[in-house]
């Protein structure tokens, strides 16, 4: 988007190249969260046959699903903290 | 045991203190003090609007039903929003730029203002968010009636319970939200309640959370054990569920009214956005975390049979915790009340600035041209609007009976609002999506949700009779509302979901690939896109058209006289102009009609300002802009090759310029070898004589007659030549006096005629052709007639013909005469023709006996008198024009 523009510089100083970096990750973050929270849709559900395996329980689910939630919040909430620390999300280099 | 009399008065108390924070709000936003209204925390607060009755009771009884899947929807806005930089970002400064003042608004925007799109969207997010305010009052009422016992006197009906709530609601939302009609100056009373609504149903859901984990399961140990020997403690999921609700909620939270209003349009910074980019999931996870425990609890404790959607309530009442249970009630009221209040007041923007404003206008005649206060107008049709909106939803509650499970109504009006989304990202990242695509789209989409969703939401044989559920409309069993093209066995909502948004996002495409944009959806469309790049408006008013003053009253209407008086006073000052009407220039009028589209949505204040105005221009430049990407490069080297071309003319211009000096230097060297000759011979023959004069004794007196003679004459020669020079000089210094007399053209010509040897006492032949009627003219005679001489001798000199002969004629040459004196010598060669006129030219010149300044005087004589003299190469001879202007020839008459 905006930070491929034309006249960019092909190489960054460091502090610039440590940002474009940051927002890679913030650009990452939702897909990582995607992922992480589909893999329940892989485990076995409902044990109608007998040769199915046993399904995932209740608690261990909960605290699957709360556990990605709370890494999510704390990775954008650092993820803002670095970024937002350094001027508005906008300005780039 | 808490009477509903108790409860009454506890929901009343809240309610004023609601009143009072919003009104104190609105108070200290006045004066000015209301930063702290404006605040990252008070925006994230506000955005739980998300969470409504539905999550506050609906999830709960989600979860005893269906188990984690309840959290799906969570999950999406979560996503969406640690996502922020994908889309939110671009969507919020969009939409602050084109000042949209909701999702209809900023479709339209998209493309190209059209109002077509906005009505379309407005029946279509009014029809779809009725279910969800229906959804509101249900749960309230329901929560009542767990308070109320059966058989007690007082105990309310639930329908009128349901009517107060939404009279109440109506008030509220009348109130705080249509007190000030500019969308864009922000509702700050309202955002301050929602906030405070927000901490309310939290704390509510996690103090009922906190005492059933440790108060009743006794720590979150034991809880887990519990959950796990619940029915629900086995992971039984509908996979397909499971991604398709995720998917749908994070469409919804996007392309919901009024989640726009609170993200959007009441954002009043875009860095609050990134704070809410974790705190709002934080909200989010809070609010989700005891709903299982809580269902669990339920399940246990409370009688098979009882309602799932009132656990929260009814768990603390069993373990006869009434405070408890009475907060628990606030949570739920607060959650129903925030909803509605900022759901109806997004929607009734969107009805008036699309739909009521846009009729008005119409049916005035004149358009912007009305009377009166437009303002009074815009603020009606909200509140009728607010009243209607509720109305409906009083309506829909009445007719589906208040029967179904709150979460089944709550993913209807998701799936419908989500049609919303193709059109929007795709105006947002998409340059070539059109009007037509989105309006096929939409209507495709928002048709197969009707007919999957909405209508068998009321139950077989309410509107679509049983038989169409299995055989399908007339019998065609691919068109059954729960198995679309024959493929069965899909769950209804999931269903739903699949074939409305893809079959609208292809007719979407489809259709946005088939058509061609408009210019003006062409450069909205750039300006959606890009908006990162520029931030500018590229299109512009023709502003010549429109007057201040009738913008002025426009304006005035709409925004109210102060605030247009000072807006106007800001941009004459800034044009440096003083009064309080600025020129209309482009900028002012793209200024004027962001302004404007605050408050009446951006489609009916660009139809407004094109009323006063006459239309946009979308100039030649924009045209070149749209049509082609690299338009700026071609115009880039368009004046690139204009320039170059300019520098080649230039460069000619000054190699000829070169020509003529280096031309003119090496004629005046010439000259001056030549007038050094001119002097020098008659100086010798002046010194040889008189020598001879002074020192020969024997001179008799016929040889000093004669020799003085001889010196008499050559004084007479240097005399002329000196005279010649001096003339000249005197004439470009521009120091002559002229001195002006009547008189008559053919006279002058005689005499010149006359003056330079007679007509026939020369070798040349003379034919003066004598003009019918007298020529008066008001001139320099004298000098004129110096001219005539000149060129007469001239010919006499350098006429080589072996019978020269001079035609003089008098010609009218527009309001002008001509006097063209025409030879029939050798024309002068081509390459000297350019140079005859300047000093010390002399060409053909045998003898030597001219200086080379007559015609150099004649042109300086033509230049003073305001006439000209050129010179043409006849066939078979010369021709000199003598150009006499107008005011010459005519003053005498």
């Amino acid at each position: 988007m905006s930070d491929s523009a034309p006249n960019a510089t092909l190489f960054l100083e460091k502090r610039s190249y440590r940002r474009r970096r940051l927002k890679d990750a913030l650009r990452l973050l939702p897909v990582v969260g995607v992922l992480l929270w589909m893999v329940p849709v892989l485990w076995p559900s409902g044990a109608s046959h007998p040769a199915d395996p046993t399904p995932v329980a209740m608690s261990s689910a909960i605290t699957y699903v709360f556990v990605v939630w709370v890494l999510l919040i704390l990775a954008a909430a650092a993820l803002w903290w670095v970024i937002g620390e350094r001027g508005s999300a906008e300005t780039d280099p | 045991m808490i009477s509903v009399n108790q409860l009454l008065g506890v929901s009343l108390a809240y309610v004023a203190f609601l009143f009072a924070i919003a009104f104190f709000a609105e108070r200290a936003s006045i004066r000015g003090k209301g930063s702290w209204l404006r605040s990252p925390m008070v925006y994230t607060l506000s955005l739980s609007i998300y969470c409504t009755a539905w999550t506050f009771y609906g999830a709960v009884g989600y979860a005893a039903r269906s188990g984690m899947e309840f959290v799906t929807i969570y999950l999406g806005p979560s996503l969406v929003m640690i996502g922020w930089w994908w889309v939110l970002r671009k969507l919020v400064r969009i939409g602050r730029a084109q000042r949209a003042t909701s999702v209809a608004d900023l479709i339209s925007a998209r493309y190209g203002k059209s109002n077509l799109l906005a009505i379309v969207v407005t029946v279509m997010a009014v029809i779809g968010v009725t279910p969800y305010i229906a959804l509101q009052l249900q749960s309230v009422t329901l929560s009542l009636s767990i308070f109320s016992e059966p058989g007690q006197p007082d105990s309310l009906s639930q329908a009128a319970a349901a009517f107060w709530v939404a009279v109440g609601l109506v008030l509220f939302t009348v109130l705080f939200g249509t007190r000030n009609l500019n969308a864009n100056e922000r509702h700050d009373g309202v955002v301050i309640a929602i906030a405070v609504e927000a901490v309310v149903k939290l704390v509510a859901l996690l103090a009922v959370g906190v005492f059933v984990v440790w108060g009743v399961a006794g720590g979150i140990g034991p809880m887990m054990e519990r959950i796990d020997n619940s029915t629900i403690g086995e992971w039984s999921m509908d996979r397909s569920r499971w991604a398709a609700l995720t998917v749908l909620s994070a469409a919804a939270f996007l392309a919901l009214p009024r989640m726009f209003q609170v993200m959007v349009v009441e954002n009043e910074d875009e860095r609050h956005l990134q704070i809410a980019s974790w705190a709002f999931p934080l909200y989010l996870m809070l609010m989700s975390l005891f709903v299982v425990p809580i269902a669990v609890i339920g399940l246990d404790i409370l009688p098979a049979g009882s309602n799932p959607d009132l656990f929260v309530l009814t768990v603390p009442l069993a373990e006869g915790q009434g405070g408890l249970a009475t907060l628990s009630f606030l949570g739920g009221f607060s959650s129903a009340t925030s909803m509605v209040i900022v759901a109806t007041l997004a929607l009734s923007t969107m009805v008036s600035n699309h739909v009521v404003m846009p009729v008005w206008l119409s049916t005035q005649g004149t358009g912007a041209q009305v009377s009166g206060d437009v303002r009074n107008v815009v603020i009606l049709a909200r509140r009728a609007s607010i009243l209607m909106i509720i109305f409906f939803g009083y309506v829909y509650y009445r007719l589906s009976g208040g029967g179904a499970a709150l979460a089944a109504i709550g993913l209807i009006s998701f799936v419908g609002v989500a049609q919303f989304l193709p059109a929007m990202l795709g105006g947002i990242f998409w340059r070539g999506a059109t009007r037509w695509g989105a309006l096929a789209g939409l209507i495709v989409g928002f048709a197969v949700w009707v007919f999957c969703s909405l209508l068998p939401s009321f139950g077989p044989d309410a509107v679509l009779s049983a038989a169409v559920f299995e055989q399908g409309i007339g019998g065609v069993s691919w068109l059954r509302p729960q198995a679309l093209f024959g493929i069965e066995g899909i769950d209804p909502t999931v269903h739903a979901m699949v074939w409305s948004l893809s079959l609208n996002l292809a007719v979407f495409v489809a259709v946005s690939l088939a058509t061609f944009p408009t210019p003006l959806e062409r450069l909205q469309g750039a300006q959606f896109v890009n908006i990162f790049d520029h931030s500018t408006q590229a299109r512009g008013w023709d502003a010549a058209l429109a007057t201040s003053e009738d913008l002025m009253i426009m304006a005035q209407r709409i925004l109210g006289p102060a605030d247009a008086l000072s807006l106007f006073r800001a941009e004459a000052k800034r044009q440096g102009l003083t009064g309080h009407l600025p020129e209309p220039t482009q900028g002012f009028l793209q200024t004027l009609e962001r302004e404007l589209s605050g408050s009446v949505g951006s489609a009916t204040a660009h139809a407004m300002i094109s009323q006063l105005v006459g239309g946009t221009s979308v100039s030649v430049e924009d045209l070149m802009a749209v049509a082609d990407e690299s338009a700026q490069i071609l115009e880039y080297s368009n004046r690139l090759e204009a320039k170059s071309a300019e520098l080649s003319r230039t460069a000619r211009q000054l190699r000829e310029a070169n020509q003529k000096l280096t031309a003119l230097s090496v004629q005046k060297d010439a000259f001056l070898g030549q007038i050094s000759h001119e002097l020098r011979t008659p100086m010798t023959s002046i010194r040889s004589f008189s020598e001879i004069l002074r020192d020969t004794d024997t001179l008799d007196q016929a040889e000093k007659t004669k020799y003085a003679s001889i010196i008499h004459g050559e004084t007479i020669r240097l005399t002329r030549l000196l005279d010649d020079l001096l003339d000249l000089s005197v004439l470009e210094n521009g120091q002559v006096s002229l001195n002006l007399e009547n008189g008559n053209l053919n006279d002058v010509i005689a005499q010149a005629v006359l003056s330079a040897g007679g007509a026939h006492t020369t070798r040349l032949r003379i034919h003066h052709m004598q003009s019918d009627q007298d020529v008066p003219l008001s001139t320099d005679l004298d000098r004129l007639r110096q001219v005539f001489i000149n060129l007469i001798t001239n010919a006499q000199k350098y006429c080589v013909a072996a019978t020269p002969e001079l035609t003089v004629e008098i010609l009218q040459q527009g309001g002008g005469l001509q006097v063209v004196f025409h030879d029939n010598g050798v024309p002068i060669p081509s390459e000297a023709r350019a140079l005859i006129f300047e000093k010390f030219s002399r060409i053909n010149d045998k003898d030597g006996s001219g200086a080379g300044l007559g015609l150099a005087i004649c042109r300086e004589i033509m230049t003073r008198l305001g006439g000209d003299i050129t010179y043409e190469p006849r066939a078979d001879g010369n021709a000199f024009i003598v150009h006499l202007p107008g005011r010459v020839a005519l003053a005498a008459q």
